[in-house]
């Protein structure tokens, strides 16, 4: 296993390549080709802000909340299309894998990393939200960006090797998987609010939730911003607890959560590996 | 002389998950069988205890029946499957003609297509770079270079695969029945590019069924036959050995469809009873060849059997042989109108030869009792191919006793593949500034 992680460094140009055309494959053609990719997360943005602006009126009145929504929507889009993608990664590969010498994991690693190409870019309409809305976010918890999405990086590679694998002897599980993710989707607060009191009383369910912690993360560091000391002291709130003094913009004791997270998402990643590296040897049979 | 690939005692057992086709995660957690549904539950041995080796710079041609195990050991040797038992190992860079153009996205261009290939196949993005010319070149698809791959032809795709593999400039280079592809001149380049390989002392490993490639080509041949290793050495004392075995087999399998067509023709009551049939309509039914047997019955033909010069029952001959056809006779009654016939036909339904006693000028006296008839053959020149037999005893007017259409199969072989039915008996001859070489 640590042999077969080790030799992958070898075959990042490969997957470089690849990632590249997974991407011109599908924004192949026109500009337009890049923003099709988005009419899904678009329309389910439009209908959402539609329906809990409009309809149901948001109970925590957050403004604007399309752009609330939109910031948790993207990274799940990337979570949950690389799932997608990787599971079918090994059949609608099969052909390499029982015809050259190939390292499967490599699949969906690139269903993976096509997604996060796919995310970045989604963020530059993201920018383009803001500008529009005239919204600014807090340019300091930006630092924090690039840990939220190393975390779900590795969480997402660990899932998506296992799921991988395991569809090759078991098929239905893409069938299951779709199934699950819309679950999981709206057992998420992304296009509800996760310090509502409603949420607040199932807190320990949520908590059990990995992605509930990463999407969290995305909407206090893109959406909202901290709050100041004077705030906190007004509330009746302690203050910040100080990690190695840097500031936290998240809310209380949830720092600790994403941490946890992370080191189970490292946890997740070694197993998914393990699984995918097990199962190996009858990949080149069963596809 | 060091070996560039050594197989040491190499098994290999598939595994058939449980004869299904796919699980499916929901059967295997209402049969709670998940851990047993990932366990293979039948297998079937691919390679059994096969050793080889193939010295650096050598070629090998791998031989052998469809099944026998020529692609697993292929696979193996490129790395592609893990074999049960024994050790595969392999000196230097490895590329693999098993499948060209495996892993084209259709939707890309061919440049696109032939940097990840290259890359697939080991090669950094700079090696590609200075190659790309090469490869264009040799694939001629200079014009078409920069459209997607799905507009291409199935002969351009391979093309380019063929042409991407081969510019990986590896120590050894396993070829698995590709050259199929393409047309004449294509295979030809193909060829020059793999004696370009062995002039440069890199090592190939063939597996084909053109077994004329081999001889031509090869430095010694494996025989696989069902897993097992039967031989390894001179290309053309492994491929005779296996041609013998072949022929030993076909036999086997004539003797068996010739047990049937007799069970048919003795089962009186599959015989059409007619009535006198006039000569055209027989001339008619000549061209509708259907098997069957149809006839009064007043004379019977009661066995066949087809014998070369040693008198032994065989059904595979070699162009020019001896050979006799018996037939077998009894007739309930006397006669004294009687006409002995035989006829051969391709496998294509062509009528190739048709005589009988009548056209031969034998006047019918009398027939009583059993009897033998033969003819003999002296030196039948059909092509290589597979023929059938008419066999029949009718009257002078056409009509039969009893008319076997189509029964028996028999096997033509031929060292020479020529062409058309028949070889005439011929030579070449040469004024003295034409010179040919002997083959190697």
């Amino acid at each position: 296993m640590w042999t077969n992680l080790a030799t992958l460094v070898r075959y990042r140009g490969l997957i470089r390549s690849l990632v590249a055309r997974e991407l011109t494959a599908r924004y192949r053609g026109s500009v337009l080709g890049f923003f099709w990719s988005f009419v899904n997360p678009l329309m389910l943005l439009s209908i959402y802000s539609f329906v809990f602006t409009q309809i149901l009126q948001n109970k925590d009145d957050i403004q604007p909340y399309a752009l609330f929504m939109f910031c948790g929507l993207l990274p799940w889009t990337w979570f949950s299309s690389s799932l997608n993608e990787a599971a079918g990664s090994l059949i609608s590969g099969s052909n390499l894998i029982r015809k050259v010498l190939f390292p499967a994991e490599v699949l969906p690693i690139v269903s993976v990393l096509a997604n996060m190409v796919h995310f970045f870019l989604g963020l530059l309409i993201l920018a383009a939200f803001f500008v529009g809305l005239k919204y600014t976010p807090d340019w300091g918890d930006l630092i924090w960006f690039p840990l939220v999405v190393v975390i779900q990086l590795i969480l997402t590679t660990g899932l998506a090797l296992a799921l991988a694998a395991l569809t090759v002897h078991f098929r239905d599980i893409r069938d299951l998987l779709s199934n699950l993710l819309t679950f999981w989707f709206f057992a998420t607060p992304i296009i509800y609010y996760y310090d509502g009191s409603a949420v607040q009383k199932w807190k320990w369910l949520f908590n059990l939730n990995p992605f509930f912690h990463l999407s969290v993360s995305y909407q206090e560091i893109l959406f909202f911003h901290p709050e100041s000391a004077v705030e906190r002291t007004a509330k009746g709130l302690p203050p910040v607890p100080a990690i190695l003094s840097i500031p936290s913009p998240f809310i209380e004791g949830h720092l600790y959560w994403l941490l946890v997270l992370g080191a189970i998402a490292v946890c997740v990643f070694l197993a998914g590996y393990w699984l995918f590296d097990r199962l190996r040897d009858s990949f080149a049979e069963v596809v | 002389m060091t070996s560039a690939i050594e197989l040491v005692d190499v098994t290999k057992v598939y595994r058939r998950y449980g004869g299904r086709q796919f699980a499916t995660l929901k059967s295997a957690l209402l049969q709670r069988s998940i851990l047993r549904d990932l366990r293979p539950e039948e297998t079937f041995q691919a390679l059994n205890n096969v050793s080889f080796t193939v010295p650096r710079g050598q070629t090998l041609g791998v031989i052998g029946r469809n099944g026998s195990g020529k692609s697993t050991a292929l696979k193996l040797v490129a790395g592609i499957t893990k074999p049960t038992s024994g050790t595969v190992t392999v000196q230097g860079r490895i590329s693999a003609l098993i499948e060209l153009g495996a892993g084209f996205h259709p939707e890309i261009s061919g440049r696109e297509n032939v940097f990840i290939n290259g890359i697939m196949l080991g090669l950094s993005r700079r090696d590609v770079q200075e190659r790309f010319d090469e490869i264009v070149e040799f694939a001629e698809l200079r014009e078409f270079i920069d459209a997607p791959v799905k507009t291409y032809s199935s002969g351009m795709y391979m093309r380019l695969g063929f042409a991407v593999a081969i510019h990986v400039d590896p120590d050894v280079l396993l070829v698995d029945e590709v050259l199929a592809v393409g047309d004449e001149a294509f295979t030809h380049k193909c060829l020059d590019k793999f004696a370009e390989f062995k002039r440069r002392n890199k090592t190939i490993l063939l597996v084909t069924h053109s077994l004329g490639l081999v001889e031509r080509f090869c430095d010694e041949a494996l025989w696989l036959d069902k897993g097992e290793k039967r031989g390894q050495g001179d290309p053309t004392r492994m491929i005779g050995a296996y041609m013998t075995d072949v022929e030993r087999q076909e036999e086997q399998l004539l003797v068996e469809t010739d047990a049937r067509a007799k069970l048919v023709a003795t089962d009186a009551s599959s015989i059409e009873r007619t009535g006198p049939v006039d000569a055209g309509t027989v001339a008619a039914d000549m061209t509708q060849a259907t098997e069957g047997r149809w006839g009064s019955g007043g004379v019977e033909i009661t066995g066949v059997a087809l014998s070369g010069a040693d008198g032994q029952a065989t059904h595979i001959f070699h162009t020019g042989e001896q050979v006799t056809v018996r037939l077998s006779i009894t007739a309930a009654h006397p006669v004294n109108d009687f006409v002995f016939g035989v006829g051969i036909f391709n496998a294509e339904g062509v009528f190739v030869y048709g005589t009988n006693t009548e056209i031969e000028e034998h006047e019918p006296d009398e027939l009583h009792g059993a009897g033998e008839v033969r003819i003999v053959f002296d030196a039948l020149n059909l092509v290589e191919g597979t023929y059938k037999l008419d066999v029949a005893v009718h009257r002078r007017d056409g009509a039969a006793y009893d008319y076997h259409r189509l029964l028996y199969t028999f096997r033509m072989k031929s060292r020479i593949k020529d062409v058309g039915i028949y070889r005439p008996a011929h030579r070449w001859d040469f004024s003295p500034a034409i010179r040919f070489r002997l083959k190697p």
